[in-house]
């Protein structure tokens, strides 16, 4: 186990590492330069000598990468031009925020989803799986946007219950505070997480099915609702696990596209407002941090699968 | 998963005898497998009418897309215009054939840089192994780690949009699962008795990873770019949303989609739901059609 552990924390690592070396081979290819992205073409030579002897930029590569190392590890991501801010100070101010939209929208979605997945691979092939299936496709096909709109136009301008847009305000304490808006947003990105996720639902618990010991439930003569509930929907459940790491940046994409439609003050807003005005290191700083946490999530995703399933753990020895 | 497909798909293939008829067999058995799931073809007709539909439509019904007519904007469907006019006077239904050449040539493209690349990628890193993989598998890590809408946009504020460069940055984003799928594959292939055997008969590691490894993959590789179809699809149609899509005369169903909704309080509804319908429809046909490919190809999930 702590072999197993260790070589899944190196390999976390090194894609960790991986994606800092993209970041920085992005932000030195930058068309232009970095000088020229922050100070604008009207500036003089003079001014981007400078530029670039403060930030290092006159250095070799290797001792640049390094720096920017070095800089990443102490928390500084670089400062941002469009909002005036470090970028750091930003991520704080924005990321308990998507947090919140995103860890709802993660708990809504299993809850919906497991149910729904199961139901269609006891009944596969069948009228139900066809049609659940169906509707899953069409959450999935559907723009999220366009989604978002739909509901906005049901709720806020048909029967004016729910408030176009998300909530307002700098810090966490405003956005709960307002929590009718955060009504729609979270909505918006549950539905389109959980056409992903009863999918995935749907094929693991197909897997389950197909086990020898779903077999040897049935020749006893186990009746369908026991053997669902005493076999597959616990192991079925195990992959589950697997799927919150993994479909991780698939939420986030989801949140920038909701943020940016129901003006939500959180990191997808800020990330999508940066990629207007290309302020990189805005861009840049927030990647790396989602793809860090990323691999952080697939990493506990892993260590928590090998610690439920005894199976994953002894064969690995 | 794909593993023990593969094992058993290849086992029968090598059990059979004649060369030949074994190839058309299997061709045959895949047919009558795929025949087996109807939404697998309902996906397939409603592609090809779509296809139809934007590449042969313009044939037939001649609009204007280029010139903008301010004397005829917004009108309602009915007599010369079927679906109506948009804000600037084009012809909506023609629109919608024109928007869906680019959105289809767009996942096409993407989804086939995707196979192509991504199915190198893993029969290479799968092939060589050792540290060679492990650097490959890793770079695709971490790659898939970076939310695509995030890598789409920071690549979109990086280069000009255009029809070109959005299947390049579509395509460049896509090949990640399909890398992943096919190393998983190779792995086990390259264990195979008839890889050792050609590999006796003196042939060369390039000869195996293309002539005999990538053609086993071809069913994987192929669902897969099904779906990446509709994902990069729907990936331009967000792109248009963000305001980082092609920029005019070009034009895509997220686009009109999104053009369209800029106009939801006027009531304008012929301007939102033809483009977004095709969106969906598009998108779930390409689904549909995977689904139905990889359970064809898996012979562990058909039915017994």
């Amino acid at each position: 186990m702590l072999r197993f552990l260790g070589a899944r924390i190196a390999q976390a690592a090194a894609v960790v590492l991986l994606v800092t070396f993209f970041v920085f081979a992005v932000l030195h290819f930058l068309p232009g330069s970095p000088a020229r992205a922050m100070l604008g073409i009207k500036a003089s030579p003079g001014a981007i000598r400078a530029f670039n002897v403060v930030n290092g930029f006159n250095r070799p590569l290797p001792v640049q990468y390094a720096l920017y190392l070095d800089r990443l590890f102490h928390g500084n991501l670089g400062f941002s031009y469009h909002f005036n801010l470090p970028v750091s100070s930003l991520l704080a101010m924005d990321l308990p925020k998507t947090g919140l939209l995103v860890g709802i929208a993660y708990a809504l979605s299993l809850l919906v989803a497991i149910p729904i997945g199961i139901v269609q691979a006891v009944r596969r092939g069948n009228p139900v799986d066809h049609t659940i299936t169906t509707i899953a496709f069409v959450g999935y096909a559907m723009p999220s946007f366009w989604l978002g709109i739909l509901l906005i136009m049901l709720f806020s301008v048909q029967f004016h219950v729910l408030p176009p847009e998300g909530p307002q305000g700098a810090s966490i304490g405003a956005v709960l505070n307002d929590p009718r808006a955060l009504v729609l947003p979270v909505l918006t990105l549950t539905v389109i997480t959980v056409a992903l996720f009863s999918r995935f639902m749907r094929s693991a618990t197909i897997e389950t099915l197909l086990q020898d010991y779903i077999r040897t439930a049935r020749a006893k003569g186990m009746s369908t609702s026991h053997m669902v509930w005493r076999h597959v929907l616990r192991n079925s459940l195990l992959p589950v696990v697997t799927l919150i790491g993994l479909s991780f940046p698939y939420v986030i994409s989801g949140a920038v596209v909701v943020e940016a439609l129901f003006n939500y003050p959180g990191m997808g807003w800020s990330f999508w407002s940066a990629a207007q005005v290309q302020d990189y290191p805005v861009l840049l700083g927030f990647t790396v941090v989602v793809a860090a946490a990323t691999v952080a999530g697939n990493l506990l995703a892993d260590v928590a699968y090998a610690f439920l399933d005894p199976r994953v753990r002894y064969g690995r020895r | 998963m794909y593993v023990d497909l593969l094992d058993e798909r290849t086992v029968a293939r090598l059990d059979s005898t004649p060369a030949e008829s074994l190839s058309s067999s299997t061709w045959r058995t895949n047919v009558r497998e795929f025949a087996r799931h109807p939404l697998g073809a309902v996906g397939l007709t409603t592609i090809v009418l779509m296809v139809v539909f934007c590449f042969l439509g313009p044939l037939v019904y001649h609009t204007d897309q280029l010139h903008p007519v301010l004397t005829r904007v917004n009108l309602a469907p009915g007599g010369r215009f079927p679906l109506g006019t948009d804000a600037v006077g084009f012809d909506v239904l023609g629109r919608l054939m024109v928007a869906g050449q680019s959105s289809l040539e767009v996942g096409l493209a993407a989804a086939a840089i995707a196979a192509a690349f991504g199915g190198l990628w893993g029969a290479l890193a799968g092939f060589v192994g050792g540290w060679v993989d492990a650097v490959m598998m890793r770079t695709v890590d971490a790659l898939i780690a970076v939310p695509s809408v995030l890598l789409v946009l920071l690549l979109a504020a990086l280069i000009r949009p255009s029809v070109l460069t959005v299947i390049y940055v579509l395509g460049a984003i896509s090949w990640l699962t399909t890398a992943r799928l096919v190393r998983g594959e190779t792995l086990v292939l390259r264990t195979h008795d008839y890889v050792a055997a050609a590999r006796l008969a003196g042939a060369r590691s390039g000869t195996i990873v293309f002539r005999h490894l990538l053609r086993n993959v071809i069913g994987t590789v192929a669902s897969q770019a099904t779906f990446e179809v509709a994902n990069a699809i729907l990936l331009l149609a967000t792109l248009s949303f963000l305001g980082l899509g092609p920029p005019p005369p070009a034009v895509n169903w997220g686009g009109m989609l999104t053009t369209g909704l800029n106009l939801v309080f006027a009531g304008y509804w012929w301007q939102i739901y033809p483009a977004g319908l095709c969106i969906v429809i598009t998108v779930v046909a390409f689904n549909l059609l995977g689904d139905a490919a990889r359970e064809t190809f898996e012979v562990r999930l058909r039915h017994r």
